[in-house]
């Protein structure tokens, strides 16, 4: 579920609000998005992929996670990397080239085509 | 709000883009709603597909359409198996060509064409159906159609959550491409699929087909969301004890993980990739990994808690019929497209591991989008008088209680959700199940009235509790064993049974073998 908005790094551009296929999130009074149903929250990390500041961190749970968990620490989260991890990885931003185009996984039968999905 | 336009499109997965850029190329005017937003909506978007995309050659082709034939329990149509994969070919292609999709190039330079990454697909069919001048309007739920007065449908009406208002089109043709229903599991990008096209249909008096195979379940970490599969093929099954669970498959073995689920936990390790096939793993399936990166777990070293999610008739093949080349349904001006329409014609009762899906919504959209247009230009222009042909949730026949919408889902999911109900079907716990759901039936149509924004979760368990009984009054008809319709007291194939289950109605739920007198 999605767990974190960070106020640092948001730009404020109203994507996720727009995109969020449930309808998670609100615009707040200081123009932050704010999770207001996070029971709906599918946890289909398309807010974190369209996110162009990578201020957002879906938890893979589909279950809220407590205050203290690990996905609710920004500085940890920008450390290991995983903040803006799904975005690096599918390609998507300035200067990267899309995921799609590098997509050759292995065939699942030896007469088979790669797996490209 | 109120538009007109040709067609309306409800829906903004694959099936419902495809039909709103086929329609548009046909000159028609279209209007696009959907629940949540097109380009990150519903199944595919989320989680990528295989594609039915078979060169035409006809060695190839042949290979293609017999080596499914089988397992959907020979229910699907040849000739409508050589169409789809025909119109698929040439779609994926325009998807190459005038989408601009980057495709892969294989390790030996030949291009490839058989998958779609999710994101990636539904943001290109975005911006295209933007450029063909189609009106799209985002976080705008349907909820109940329009008819005239001599029953074709004209358009639809529903919510616009995020702006807050109602909203009307008028339209000469309608196409639903809503996908399937997962029944509110949170199987990856699914839970904006509720069954809301079938019930929109239904209530036009329109049938479905194949609502037996209705059954699919995809295997996910615990307490996650992705679904994905393909990958669970380099999987070796353990029980707590560390124990492997002979036959237990992904493929084949399924039901074994799911029996045992039911008294204890199964875990799992992909033991048996190799270096190689990890690496390419990570790259054509990097929403598979998400889940993984983010709980620290290897997945190919530790063994992790695993868990099925139903997913309904989205990956099962029951939907609206399907009753001419153009996808058009047994109502006037109304068309069905993608998981929202059987899938019957190509895969029969199974479905999963084939790509057959992804190839249905891109050919289904498309015809339906062209004969809608067809269909819209026909009718002209002229105004018709229209009436509102939503019933249960909207149009109470009583009124005089208030239901509790929470309450009517929890219902519907304790009998399709559990292995021991909708997976492992035995006749008995069917009927028992059909007695509940009834009973959730006839409270929502007698007492609950909803309106402004709550109609949307209301219709939303109205469409679940339909979709549910549909289902299992066609299982129940089903006396044997065929595709995923598995019936644990009858696990036979039975050749008298060889025909497909038409069913239909609301208040009186019926179904009989298609062709049947009613
Ligand atoms: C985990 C998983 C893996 C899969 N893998 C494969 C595969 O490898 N190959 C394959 O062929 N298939 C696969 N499938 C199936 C495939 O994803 C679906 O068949 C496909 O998405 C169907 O497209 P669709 O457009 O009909 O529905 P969807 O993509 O589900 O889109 C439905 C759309 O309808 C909208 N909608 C719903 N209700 C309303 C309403 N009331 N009003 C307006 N809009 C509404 C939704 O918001 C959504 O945009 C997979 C499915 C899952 C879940
Ligand atoms: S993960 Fe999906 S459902 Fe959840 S908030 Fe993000 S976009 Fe919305
Ligand atoms: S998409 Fe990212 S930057 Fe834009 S509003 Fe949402 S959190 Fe902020």
């Amino acid at each position: 579920m999605i767990e974190l908005v960070s106020a640092a790094q948001c730009i404020a551009c109203d994507k996720c609000i727009e995109v969020c296929p449930t309808n998670v999130f609100d615009r707040g009074e200081d123009g932050l998005p704010v999770v207001s149903r996070q029971s709906d929250c599918q946890t289909c990390f398309q807010c974190e992929a369209n996110c162009p500041a990578d201020a957002l961190f879906v938890a893979p749970h589909t279950h809220p996670l407590p205050a203290e968990s690990y996905a609710h620490d920004e500085e940890h989260l920008r450390r290991t990397g995983l903040l803006g991890s799904y975005r690096r990885e599918i390609g998507w931003g300035h200067g990267r080239t899309p995921g799609a185009a590098r997509a050759v996984g292995p065939a699942l039968s030896p007469a088979g085509p790669p797996l490209i999905s | 709000m109120t538009l007109t336009t040709d067609v309306l499109v409800v829906g903004g997965g694959p099936a419902a883009t495809w039909a709103a850029l086929k329609a548009a190329e046909q000159g028609a005017s279209v209007v696009l709603a959907d629940k949540g937003y097109c380009g990150t909506s519903g199944a595919t978007a989320s989680v990528g597909t295989g594609v039915w995309y078979v060169p035409p050659d006809e060695k190839a082709r042949e290979a293609a359409m017999s080596s499914r034939e089988a397992l959907g329990g020979h229910l699907a149509d040849r000739r409508w198996m050589a169409r789809v994969l025909d119109e698929t070919y040439e779609r994926v292609n325009e998807l190459a060509e005038a989408g601009r999709y980057p495709f892969p190039t294989g390790p030996d330079g030949t291009p490839l064409r058989n998958g779609l990454q999710g994101p990636e697909y539904m943001r290109r069919q975005r911006i295209r159906v933007k450029r063909a001048g189609v009106t799209v309007l985002d976080h705008s739920p349907v909820t109940e159609l329009l008819t005239d007065a001599d029953g074709a449908v004209a358009g639809a009406a529903g919510y616009r959550r995020q702006a807050g208002q109602p909203f009307e089109v008028r339209a000469g043709a309608v196409v639903l491409a809503t996908g399937g229903c997962a029944f509110l599991s949170k199987a990856f990008g699914c839970n904006v699929n509720t069954g809301d096209g079938a019930l929109l249909a239904a209530e036009t008096g329109a049938e479905l087909s194949g609502m037996e195979f209705s059954n699919a379940y995809g295997i996910a970490p615990e307490h996650t969301s992705v679904t994905k599969t393909a990958f669970y093929n380099y999987a070796t099954f353990y029980r707590a004890d560390g124990e492997v669970l002979e036959g237990a498959g992904s493929q084949r073995g399924r039901s074994v993980i799911a029996r045992t689920l039911l008294s204890g936990k199964v875990f799992c390790k992909l033991d048996l990739a190799d270096d190689a096939a990890q690496r390419a793993m990570r790259l054509a399936q990097p929403n598979f990994f998400l889940t993984f990166d983010r709980l620290g777990i290897n997945p190919f070293t530790d063994p992790f808690a695993i868990t099925l999610l139903a997913e309904g008739t989205v990956r099962g093949t029951g939907g609206i019929r399907i009753v001419d080349d153009g996808c058009a349904t047994t109502v006037p001006g109304l068309y069905a497209a993608g998981d929202a329409a059987t899938r019957e014609l190509i895969c029969g009762g199974f479905t999963g591991g084939g790509s057959h899906n992804a190839a249905w919504a891109i050919s289904s959209g498309s015809w339906a989008g062209r004969s809608a247009a067809r269909f819209a230009r026909a009718l002209g222009r002229g105004a018709r008088q229209v009436s509102a042909a939503g019933g249960a949730g909207l149009r109470p026949t009583r009124g005089a209680k208030d239901v509790d919408v929470v309450e009517i889902i929890r219902t519907v999911q304790a009998e399709v959700l559990p292995y021991d109900k909708n997976y492992l079907r035995h006749g008995d716990v069917l009927r028992s199940a059909l007695r509940q759901l009834d009973g959730a039936w006839r409270s929502v149509r007698s007492d609950l009235r909803a309106e402004g924004a709550s109609t949307v979760t209301a219709r939303q368990a109205v469409a679940m509790v339909a979709h549910a009984r549909w289902m299992y009054t066609s299982a129940l008809l089903r006396v044997e064993s065929r595709g995923m319709a598995k019936r644990l007291d009858h696990p036979g194939l039975d050749p008298a049974q060889h025909h497909r289950i038409t069913s239909g109605g609301l208040d009186q739920v019926w179904a009989r073998p298609e062709g049947a007198a009613a």
